[in-house]
């Protein structure tokens, strides 16, 4: 076991890791971090998907002792400094972008860093960008339409034909 | 995953001495190492962390003459960079795996694991690269040595690859449905003395140079010439995903397509 | 216009601002002080006879606390099949026993037989490793294809059972006889061979739980991923570990997805309460994704042939099927229920054809449990129906739209009895048709088909008239149809002192925003705001016995136990204000969240009178009762029947075989629509389920019975880019006539419609591309699939 030491989500923490702890397992197990979810064991499902260092990464494929020194951000640092819901999250929470809610901090992991790069992304490159983060309920449907939302996009045309 | 011990050196040599311990492996981007080590397929007993080294990262190049890699430079950062001297290059970076795997894996690991389906190989075998070591010089077409093998030897690290730059070239990739690797991918290059075409996910050998199809569009780069041309479906793999058969037509779409692209 | 948040308005969910910050907590986000970890070994081969398990190296490994063999629960009871199904012959169905841990023998690969507790996961896992080496397994042949399973009575799943079949059904056997008549006379009979592929339900939280147990009570907790706890507890308690049930909690925090997989009770659940109670500590449990793969529960999996008779003309005359069902190894508890009363009984469709028989064999193999999964044996309905009337307008050059339209059962024959046992309440399918194909623009077809064309891909349409049978279930029915339990569900209000209101409800959300749409039916009823109503679920020790959230049940069932609550909370409240008012009980009207003196200004708020209750200062209490709560048990008096129309455009790359699908309609009818989002959401869901299922998800077991699609590294779900948004529509609703919400359910709904749509129209663009051989072509249709099928020519 060695000591580990991180900033995540603005905040300095600590914690024991040995060689194989993966990033993920220290941010649930070590540092009550339990936001960031594990839907797999082949870095396929982006469950886990964390910002290291601004850039989304799996954290299930990645070792703790990787990230020494690194500025993580997860879930749990995305909403605003009120404590009130992110604009990413809000247009989850209005476009009906989750349902289980447990692929959710992945996808809103990864949408923060296709904003970043891309600040208005077409439907085609949303569905691009989230291709590494599987969503087994919302069929994506609302997914793309909040992303497109969250960019300051209107959506309000895509999907529905008639609500009575 | 078993345990091990870890160190991230700074510099080369500090990493070729871990290397030389017991058991030792270098670890990139983790992202084939570190699923490997989960299923209990892999287990190091040291692990020797690339991603600190500053002098394997970074892309640098003439342009029109080549380009040169680090090992441990990114898929993200291939693809945002490398377009300046090699486009088709960047492109091919630009589409392996998802965006989180981009920002870990590394071009370095990607070669030496040498995956039956992975991209680079492709790139890398169709441009005619070199890869250099700590120890070495490679040409590519020595490099690879079947599906998961290459010639590196025990402790040996990849530094650099350099990519002499055709004069048009393309990677066309048929997605496996599941795993978002490649199905079958082809990566064509035109150079002046003639054609290169290297297909990957296709062989049971891995990655592998079609020499019809380069004879072919070293006489005419068109996709037309190609018409009714394929690899002999004995060799390819054939899974859930797609019979030898299959597999075999889809280097002839592939290749067709990456001409198209090239222009 | 819905009311603020009342029903029919689409109030944002209020359970998403934890699952959006990070604060929700699934079962693995529970740590608790001297936790230890449970890691299973299981089987790596398909079958095999377990010899001696020599633990001895196990045990003494760094952090062991103990190891379970199957030798240690073989005293104690099955997990059993809640559906006894008897054959043709009036025999009883096979029912072997499903023990926690396998003994004497291992069934499929994934099947555990030993299970180690250490001091941490790492070490569990370590020591698993090495229990594994120290196992004895001979391996036996394996059982995988099912016809094989039935012809060869000397290999066998279970030993008891010689040709690997668990019931022969048929549905409904009087019609037999007339059936093979119409067929044979019949001027046109098309026949169809298919396969309804099997599938991993792959909820994105793996399953986990948690056992403990309080030596000072003797009390026992499980927390668990589950959609019903109490089913979970009854079956634990009842059938298998013998522990009463006022004795054991049963615990489901959020639930990641289920859809079906986490109905189930599984031998994990009881290992970790056994352990716990050993160990005196804590035992926990989380799946790794490929244990996931291996042990969940699948899905579908049956080979049918069909057979329609018909007129000239398209009239329908007769169905006729021949299905061969998997259950895998072992009875999961729905497993027998899933290919017979959710699937024979849907088979007329929402046709008026007067002929139908069912024929089923559930067959057993070496492969993981096959149990209900999203829709659960409708869609292997749906699509059998819906494939084989598409081949039927081909072969004849009949419009499909037409053919629908000809057979249809129309709104002027409700309620319509069908030869297949069910008597269905309301519909319009002409309706959702019509919806539908003004959605779709079908008239514009051709030119987006030429379009297509001129970008070198194929174009096609297809068409899917579905209906199923949810809000499961009548229990005098079910009891009729061999259910061993009955399927009501069960909702209590407590009207807080303060006026605000908790409902214990029996239902489970694990997606479905039960916290949201509950209190909408409450608070619309109570004239109150909804922010003051709040949903308690998934806790054996608050809730009252409800059987939990599957089979579109949670609306129809519970929601309409919370409405048969809430009204007897306002019959209670106008007996408080008549006392309080001094008036007579009859003259009180509430409404508007006020109870008043009717023809007076007279007038008590909904706080008054629930303040009153808990403060009974001057009650008559010979007539009035203090407090306000009241308990609603309801049991439908009927399945619900939502239909609909499904149309789906796909472009098929001519070069490659690749299927995209480019356009996706929806024309639903699931009665009245409380939270319109919601429903929506609902839809989106299944449809993206089942453009999986068409397109790409292939669960592929060799003939040793290794499971070779057992990661995402080859089960193929859908990505974002995969699908397209989904146009989704349900003006054209009929109400339940039977429950008091008249709502007929709406989560299956898209997994069941949507597959056969998906393949009509891959059989039309082939065709219309000149491959005209290709008059069928199986799930999932992968580009290999397509290209090979294009090959035949
Ligand atoms: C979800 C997902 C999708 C993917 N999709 C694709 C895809 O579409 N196409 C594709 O090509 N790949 C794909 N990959 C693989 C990805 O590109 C990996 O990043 C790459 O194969 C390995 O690179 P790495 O840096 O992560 O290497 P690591 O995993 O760290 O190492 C891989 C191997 O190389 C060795 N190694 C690493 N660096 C060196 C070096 N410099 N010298 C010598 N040996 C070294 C390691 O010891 C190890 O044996 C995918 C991976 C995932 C998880
Ligand atoms: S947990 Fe699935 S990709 Fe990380
Ligand atoms: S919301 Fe359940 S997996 Fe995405």
């Amino acid at each position: 076991m060695s000591k580990v030491t991180i900033t995540v989500n603005g905040r300095e923490m600590s914690g024991e890791a040995e060689g194989r702890t993966l990033l993920v397992s220290f941010l649930r197990e070590a540092l009550g971090l339990t936001g960031t979810h594990v839907g797999c064991d082949t870095s396929q499902c982006g469950a886990c998907v964390v910002h290291v260092d601004g850039k989304a990464v799996k954290s299930c494929t990645m070792l703790a002792m990787e990230a020494e020194g690194a500025e993580v951000t997860t879930v749990e640092g995305m909403a605003d400094a009120d404590g009130s819901l992110g604009v990413i999250q809000q247009a989850f929470q209005d476009h009906h972008g989750l349902q289980c809610g447990f692929c959710t901090p992945g996808m809103v992991m990864s949408t923060a860093a296709l904003l970043k790069d891309n600040p208005t992304p077409s439907e085609a490159e949303i569905r691009a960008y989230l291709d590494g983060n599987i969503c087994r309920c919302t069929g994506y449907h609302n997914i793309v339409r909040a992303v497109m939302a969250a960019s300051g996009q209107d959506v309000s045309g895509l999907g529905v034909v008639a609500a009575e | 995953m078993y345990n091990f011990d870890f160190v991230r050196p700074s510099t080369l040599a500090e990493a070729v001495i871990a290397l030389a311990g017991d058991e030792a492996q270098p670890l990139a981007g983790g992202q084939t190492l570190l699923p490997s080590m989960k299923q209990r397929l892999n287990m190091p007993g040291t692990l020797v962390s690339l991603t600190g080294i500053a002098d394997l990262k970074g892309v640098s190049g003439e342009a029109g003459a080549s380009v040169t890699i680090g090992a441990a430079t990114t898929h993200a950062q291939v693809a945002a960079e490398a377009g300046a001297f090699y486009p088709a290059l960047a492109d091919l970076a630009a589409r392996i795996g998802d965006p989180a795997v981009r920002n870990r894996g590394t071009i370095g690991g990607s070669l030496a694991n040498n995956d039956p389906s992975a991209c680079y190989p492709a790139a890398v075998l169709a441009s005619g690269a070199t890869i250099t070591t700590n120890k070495r010089e490679i040409a590519a077409d020595d490099f690879f040595d079947g599906m998961f093998a290459t010639v590196l030897e025990e402790g040996e690290i990849i530094t650099s690859v350099t990519f002499p730059i055709p004069q048009a070239a393309a990677y066309a990739k048929f997605l496996q449905p599941a795993s978002r690797f490649a199905l079958t991918g082809a990566f064509v290059a035109r150079f002046e003395g003639g054609v290169r075409v290297a297909i990957t996910g296709a062989s049971e050998g891995g990655v592998f140079r079609w020499s019809d199809a380069e004879s072919v569009l070293s006489n005419s780069f068109s996709g037309d010439a190609l018409a009714g041309k394929l690899p002999a479906a004995e060799g390819m793999i054939s899974d859930l995903h797609g019979s030898a058969a299959y597999r075999a037509h889809l280097c002839g779409v592939m290749t067709r397509r990456a001409v198209a692209a090239a222009g | 216009m819905p009311k603020d948040g009342g029903i029919g308005a689409s109030p944002k969910r209020r359970e998403d601002i934890r699952f959006l910050t990070g604060e929700g907590v699934y079962t693995d986000d529970i740590q608790l002080q001297g936790q230890c970890f449970a890691y299973f070994v299981r089987s790596t081969v398909a079958h095999g006879t377990i010899g001696t398990i020599d633990t001895a190296a196990t045990e003494a490994m760094p952090g062991v606390l103990a190891v379970f063999t199957g030798e240690d629960f073989k005293d104690v009871g099955g997990n059993p099949a809640g559906w006894l199904i008897n054959s043709r012959d009036g025999t009883p169905m096979r029912e072997p026993k499903r023990p926690v841990l396998a003994h004497g023998k291992v069934r499929h690969v994934g099947d555990a037989y030993a299970a180690v507790i250490a001091e941490t996961y790492a070490q569990a896992k370590d020591a698993a490793e090495q229990l594994a080496a120290d196992s004895e397994i001979e391996d036996l042949p394996a059982i995988v294809d099912m016809a094989a399973a039935v012809a060869n009575a000397d290999n066998r799943v279970h030993d008891e059972i010689p040709d690997n079949l668990c019931f022969d059904w048929g549905w409904v056997e009087d019609n037999r006889a007339a059936v093979d008549e119409a067929i044979k006379n019949a001027p046109h009979v098309t026949t169809l061979e298919l396969v309804n592929n099997r599938l991993v339900p792959n909820a994105m939280e793996p399953r986990a739980s948690i056992g403990e147990y309080f030596p000072g009570t003797g009390d026992y907790k499980l927390t668990t991923t589950s959609q019903n706890p109490h089913l979970h507890r009854l079956l634990i308690s009842a059938f298998v570990m013998g522990i009463p049930e006022n004795k054991l909690t049963v615990v489901a925090p959020d639930v990641g997805g289920g859809f079906g997989s986490k109905i189930y009770h599984y031998g994990e659940e009881a290992l970790v309460l056994a352990a716990a109670k050993k160990l005196k500590r804590p035992v926990r449990w989380t799946a790794e994704r490929s244990e996931s793969f291996l042990t969940d529960a699948h899905g579908r999996d049956h080979v049918t042939k069909i057979e329609l008779a018909c007129e000239e003309d398209g009239t329908f005359i007769a169905f006729r099927t021949e299905t061969l069902a998997n259950v895998g190894a072992y009875l999961s508890n729905f497993a027998t229920a899933t290919p017979t009363f959710l699937h024979g009984t849907l088979m007329a469709g929402p046709y008026k054809v007067p002929n139908v028989y069912v024929n089923l064999k559930t067959v057993f193999t070496n492969t993981a449990p096959v149990d209900a999964y999203r829709g659960a044996g409708r869609p292997e309905a749906t699509y059998s129906l819906e494939r084989v009337i598409d081949k039927m307008c081909r072969e004849l050059e009949l419009d499909p739209f037409e053919v629908r339209r000809k057979n249809f059962i129309t709104p002027d024959m409700f309620p319509y009895t069908t030869p297949v046992g069910l008597v269905y309440d309301t519909g319009d399918y002409n309706a959702t048709l019509d919806k539908a194909m003004e959605m779709a623009d079908v008239d514009g077809f051709e030119d987006r088909r030429a379009e297509s064309a001129a970008r070198g891909k194929l174009r096609g349409m297809g068409l899917s008239t579905w209906i199923e049978a949810c809000g499961i279930a009548p229990s005098n029915l079910v009891g009729v149809l061999g259910s061993r339990v009955g399927l009501y569900d069960a909702a209590t209000v407590r009207v807080n002192a303060t006026g605000n209101i908790s409902v214990m409800t029996g239902a489970h959300s694990h997606g479905q925003g039960h916290e949201t749409v509950f209190p909408q039916i409450v608070a619309e009823k109570l004239g109150i705001d909804p922010a003051s109503v709040e949903i308690v679920h998934g806790d054996t020790s608050k809730i009252p016995f409800g059987m939990g959230s599957y089979g579109s049940r949670s609306l129809a069932v519970a929601g309409s136990a919370m409405n048969n609550a809430v009204d007897k909370i306002i019959a209670k409240g106008k007996k408080i204000a008549a006392h309080m008012l001094e008036a007579s009980e009859d003259d009180i009207t509430f409404e508007d969240g006020n109870f008043a003196v009717a023809g007076t200004d007279k007038s008590l708020s909904f706080g008054e009178v629930a303040f009153s209750a808990y403060v009974p200062h001057n009650y008559p209490l010979e007539t009035l009762e203090p407090g306000l709560e009241e308990t609603s048990f309801y049991d439908p008096g009927n399945f619900t029947y939502p239909a609909g129309a499904y149309l789906c455009e796909v472009e098929v790359c001519p070069e490659t075989g690749k299927v995209d699908v480019v356009a996706f309609y929806c024309a639903d009818d699931f009665g009245n629509v409380m939270n319109p989002l919601i429903v929506e959401g609902q839809v989106h869901g299944g449809v993206g389920q089942g453009i999986g299922q068409a397109l790409c998800e292939q669960t592929t077991y060799d003939a040793d019975g290794q499971l070779l699609s057992a990661s995402y590294m080859d089960y193929a779900m859908p990505r974002a880019d995969d699908v397209p948004f989904y146009q989704v529509d349900y003006s054209c609703n009929t109400p339940c006539t039977h429950n008091p919400l008249g709502v007929k359910g709406c989560g299956e709904a898209g997994a069941i419609g949507s597959p056969p749509a998906v393949i009509n129209a891959v059989v039309d663009a082939l065709n219309s591309g000149g491959f005209t051989h290709i008059t069928h072509i199986d799930m999932p249709v992968t580009p290999s699939r397509v290209w090979t099928a294009m090959q035949a020519q």
